[in-house]
């Protein structure tokens, strides 16, 4: 989907971005980590081009982004930064139909798409709308952002550190909202941040990056289980590493199937860190499983967490 | 609705502006009165009809002109390839402003002889700095992430101006034109001393000829002049006001 091959970038002699190569498939949630200064931003920005690489090249679907117009490629990537960006002079309505309209779509079909995308976000349609963004909370523009990011459609969702700036609690919704959006639309996703936690939370593949290197490709459990350096290993912490297993391992792995169990069930795709929650706050050492429509799936045991 | 019009300073100004206009003569026993022996009592060389739409003409077209420039100009300097003159334009717009209008008066009648014409260049130069600077400031001050945001989306970089640069720095814009015009209907008066014919003729006529009613006359309907404009701005500014 997005291959990178060998980019560079250089600011007045300082190597930002460095020989860098990823290819991230189709469909995968895809989080670009790294402390701050590790080029992680500028490999996003190369994307859209809304920085040029000094070297190497970028493939979009095997075609060289700079094959195409900046505007015409920007047209197809979704982009969210962390201080949403909206327009301040647009009504809500406006600001998500920013793409579409420069797509010249009709506009019963911009209004429709819009009602859809603030239904999405759970933004009741009606009520948003005709508000303007400094109406709204902090939660409520970024969902907003992320809703004008999908408007048309966009083949890949490019995200800068989208939810380092609202508070823990909207921060945890946003974040379950943005992994449902992945689940229910299959889009493919390039998400930077330096929050490990959300990392390992939201990614299917994480890419860490050190001084403009990568230093390690993997899925969140490759990443806790194997760190491939002394960088990959303090910066995903070697302290509470058990617990941090926990968040990235999910109930269906240890699950028992077909056993019963009394009391409120877990759904199969939650973390084992939220199963062992449930009992603790329960004073309980077993789980019901069910999956996502609450048919139920089998039980999990305290044991098994450990396992 | 009534109360409401009735109460604005804006439909009084325009009364007493619109009747001292047209109908000054009719004060003339007062002046008489007041100031003995000037004769005739009230400034007639010119109507003030004409004086005024003289005056208007003179501070239109060269506010016009220095809104054009000055945004132009901020708009430049604010792109990539401008950014480099910002200061040198900065520069040029305070030396404008430092010139007294008199002094460009002075230099600029040699070469454009007597009339309206210089008093325009002065009333242009002088009316430069405000709208340069408030573009400026109008324009530096759409927040980056915004700018981020529009370019990151697809819009072109006129696109980008247009839509979201000009209209989130437009109030500060509209405050320097503001200042501009409205320090420009006084200065136009100057340009009176060089033959240009404004509400100023019966100030300088006045005060030439030691008749002190036709400064009065002539002060009145400037000072009034410049309060409307400046009320029929600040409408403007409220009508383009942020929403919401």
């Amino acid at each position: 989907m997005i291959e990178l091959d060998r980019v560079s970038k250089a600011y007045g002699g300082r190597t930002v971005v460095d020989n860098l190569s990823l290819a991230v498939p189709q469909g995968a949630f895809c989080v670009l980590l790294g402390p701050s200064g590790c080029g992680k931003s500028t490999t996003l920005r190369m994307i859209n081009r809304l920085i040029e690489c000094d070297s190497g090249a970028i493939r979009l679907g095997g075609e060289d982004v700079r094959a195409v117009a900046p505007e015409i490629l920007r047209r197809r990537i979704g982009y969210v930064i962390q201080s949403n960006g909206l327009f301040p002079h647009w009504r809500i309505a406006d600001n998500i139909a920013t793409v579409p309209r420069l797509l010249h779509w009709e506009r019963d079909r911009i209004e429709a798409r819009v009602d859809e995308l603030l239904a999405l976000l759970h933004l009741d349609p009606v009520a948003y709308r005709d508000k303007f963004p400094h109406q709204l909370s902090g939660g409520e523009q970024q969902r907003v952002g992320v809703a004008r990011a999908l408007a048309a459609d966009p083949e890949l969702l490019l995200m800068d550190e989208p939810f380092a700036a609202v508070d823990p609690i909207t921060r945890d919704a946003l974040q379950g909202e943005i992994a449902r959006i992945h689940r229910e639309t299959g889009k493919t996703i390039l998400f930077v941040t330096h929050d490990i936690e959300e990392a390992l939370r939201l990614a299917t593949l994480i890419a860490i990056l050190d001084k403009g290197k990568l230093a390690q490709l993997g899925t969140p459990l490759d990443i806790v289980e194997n760190p491939q350096s002394d960088f990959v290993r303090d910066f995903v912490g070697a302290q509470g590493i058990g617990l941090k297993l926990l968040s990235v391992r999910k109930v269906a792995e240890r699950m028992r199937p077909g056993e019963a169990a009394e009391g409120e069930p877990i759904v199969a795709e939650a973390s084992l860190a939220e199963a062992l929650g449930q009992m603790t706050e329960r004073r309980c050492d077993r789980l019901p499983v069910v999956d996502a429509t609450g048919r139920v799936l089998g039980s999990v045991l305290l044991a098994d967490l450990v396992r | 609705m009534m109360r409401a019009t009735l109460k604005s300073s804006l439909l009084w100004v325009i009364l007493l502006f619109a009747f001292l206009l047209l109908d000054m003569p009719r004060f003339g026993p007062v002046f008489g009165w007041a100031f003995p022996g000037v004769q005739p009592e009230v400034f007639d060389r010119a109507s003030f009809i004409e004086m005024f739409w003289s005056h208007l003409t003179l501070v239109a077209m060269a506010s016009t002109a220095a809104t054009l420039v000055g945004v132009g100009l901020a708009i430049f300097v604010t792109r990539p390839a401008g950014r480099d003159f910002r200061t040198m334009v900065n520069v040029a717009a305070t030396i404008g402003q430092t010139f007294p209008p008199a002094a460009v008066l002075a230099l600029a009648v040699p070469a454009l002889g007597f009339g309206p014409r210089p008093t325009a260049v002065a009333l242009f130069l002088y009316g430069l700095l405000p709208i340069v600077e408030n573009s400026i400031a109008g324009i530096e001050g759409v927040p980056d992430a915004v700018r981020d945001a529009a370019s990151g989306m697809g819009l072109s970089r006129w696109q980008v101006l247009r839509e979201v640069e000009l209209p989130l720095a437009a109030p500060v814009i509209l405050a320097g034109i503001r200042v501009s015009v409205t320090i420009g209907i006084g200065t136009a008066t100057i340009g009176s001393a060089v033959g240009a014919l404004t509400l100023g003729t019966p100030v300088f006529d006045g005060l030439a000829g030691n008749k002190f009613p036709y400064v009065i006359q002539g002060a009145m309907l400037v000072a009034l002049f410049a309060i409307l404009t400046d009320l029929l701005f600040a409408r403007l500014v409220r009508a383009l006001a942020p929403p919401g």
